[in-house]
């Protein structure tokens, strides 16, 4: 690993005119579960760290009614796997955290790292994406809330300008009648994702016919992707066998993997087609319970 | 700033040092203060023979910077038992249920099942296999050592 400055500011203004005055040279460090490796492999070679977990007030799980969960980007694995709010309320997250590595990883990592890394087989954005997640980036003289949809731009890359941290994770209430499921396809369950995919779904009536649907898919392009016509096709439909199947086609087409040393796109394809099938009869399971 | 001065604590003695940024806490560790029991497989978070207790919680060392443990407490396998008389039970469980080959990822896994044992006492096969999936064993299998675990009490 290079050598670098490292700075351990403990207010988020001053790291911010940090980050500002190193620009690109500049990398937040967190956890540093994921930013570290690369720094070994000198594949990011940042001269300055600005370490983060000294800043005040951003670990915490909070959740009211009105406006849902609100998750502090410092907030790590752990912590999200292990709280009682989340297994109760969004079991599904609990459940997602419990694959992500070891738990020494889970232990250090933390939520908003996962998330600003970028990586496209992340398991935590496609979820988060489908649950409608908004993030708070905090500048130097600035907040603005980005749909976490709207996040990641390229791999490993985000809308995060120089100046920007990612502040907090925003998840509206579930709502009633819905369900959510995530599943991956990796050597072994801790592994990270092949391609996975999220599916979260509400329907109008016990009868079946559905009212809103995400389709959300990691590992199957350059970044988590939602499959708006497979989206589109089941809103306002009866969501029976045959119409899982044809979602499920029109999602393997929709998906633009590429064959890397983790699988040939024609794999990846056939994944996200049986994925996307377990996903949905997944998510509806959990609304009829 | 690219030296940082840390004071820590590794196995109740307190230690201060300037060190580079740049070093993880298992070179920290094994190279500034000796203590060589943790050890260094893949370098990359996955293998889990560097693991140590960082404030009450199992880590992966070669994954931390020396200079976030700075007003932390550290945990080796030399502060767990150092003398054949004087194991700690997880030790000498390990012993004998002969959950040992090479070694080499012993005191990685012995710190995974201690983190696990203070917080849950009496964890099932399936706390302890989730406990111990970020330690991998080239050697020999698992059964012994999840045996050796469940033993411990």
């Amino acid at each position: 690993m290079r050598n670098f400055d490292y700075f351990k500011p403990g207010k988020i203004t001053d790291a911010c005119s940090l980050l500002s005055k190193y620009g690109e040279k500049a990398k937040i460090i967190a956890g540093g579960q994921s930013l570290l490796i690369l720094m070994k492999e000198k594949i990011v070679c940042p001269s300055c760290l600005v370490d983060i977990t000294e800043i005040p007030n951003l670990d915490y799980i909070q959740y009211d009614n009105k406006g849902g969960l609100r998750i502090g980007a410092l907030t790590t694995h752990r912590e999200i796997e292990s709280s009682s709010l989340i297994k109760e309320r969004f079991n599904v997250l609990s459940e997602v955290e419990k694959a992500i590595a070891s738990i020494q990883i889970r232990n250090v990592g933390t939520i908003g790292g996962n998330l600003c890394h970028g990586d496209p087989c992340g398991d935590l954005a496609p979820l988060l994406i489908g649950l409608e997640a908004q993030v708070k980036l905090t500048g130097f003289e600035s907040e603005r809330l980005v749909p976490l949809e709207d996040f990641f731009t390229d791999y490993y890359e985000t809308v995060l300008k120089e100046d920007e941290i990612l502040a907090e994770i925003q998840i509206p209430s579930l709502l009633l009648s819905g369900g959510q499921w995530y599943s991956k396809c990796s050597p072994r369950e801790t592994d990270p994702a092949i391609v996975g995919v999220a599916v979260v779904a509400s329907l109008e009536s016990p009868d079946g016919i559905c009212r809103k649907i995400r389709i959300v898919i990691g590992g199957a392009g350059p970044v988590p992707l939602r499959s708006k016509k497979a989206e589109k096709r089941i809103e306002g439909n009866r969501l029976d066998e045959k119409l899982i199947e044809e979602a499920a086609k029109i999602v393997k087409e929709e998906v633009a993997p590429v064959s890397d040393i983790r699988g040939t796109e024609e794999y990846k394809r056939e994944m996200v087609e049986l994925l996307t099938k377990e996903g949905i009869t997944g998510a509806l399971e959990k609304v009829k319970k | 700033m690219k030296k940082k001065n840390i004071k820590l604590n590794v196995n109740g003695a307190f230690y201060e040092m300037e060190i580079e940024s740049r070093i993880t806490l298992a070179e920290f560790l094994r190279e500034k203060l000796f203590l060589t029991g943790t050890k260094i497989g893949c370098e990359s978070g996955v293998c889990g023979a560097c693991t140590v207790i960082l404030d009450g919680k199992a880590v992966k060392s070669c994954l931390i910077l020396a200079v976030k443990a700075d007003g932390k407490e550290v945990l080796t396998i030399e502060g767990l038992g150092l003398e054949a008389d004087n194991l700690h039970p997880i030790q000498e469980s390990f012993i004998k249920n002969g959950a040992i080959q090479c070694g080499f990822c012993t005191p990685g896994m012995i710190l995974s099942a201690k983190a696990l044992l203070d917080e849950s006492p009496e964890p099932n096969e399936e706390d302890i296999k989730a406990a111990l999936a970020g330690n991998l064993c080239r050697c020999t299998g698992y059964v012994k050592t999840i045996k050796a675990v469940l033993d411990v009490t």
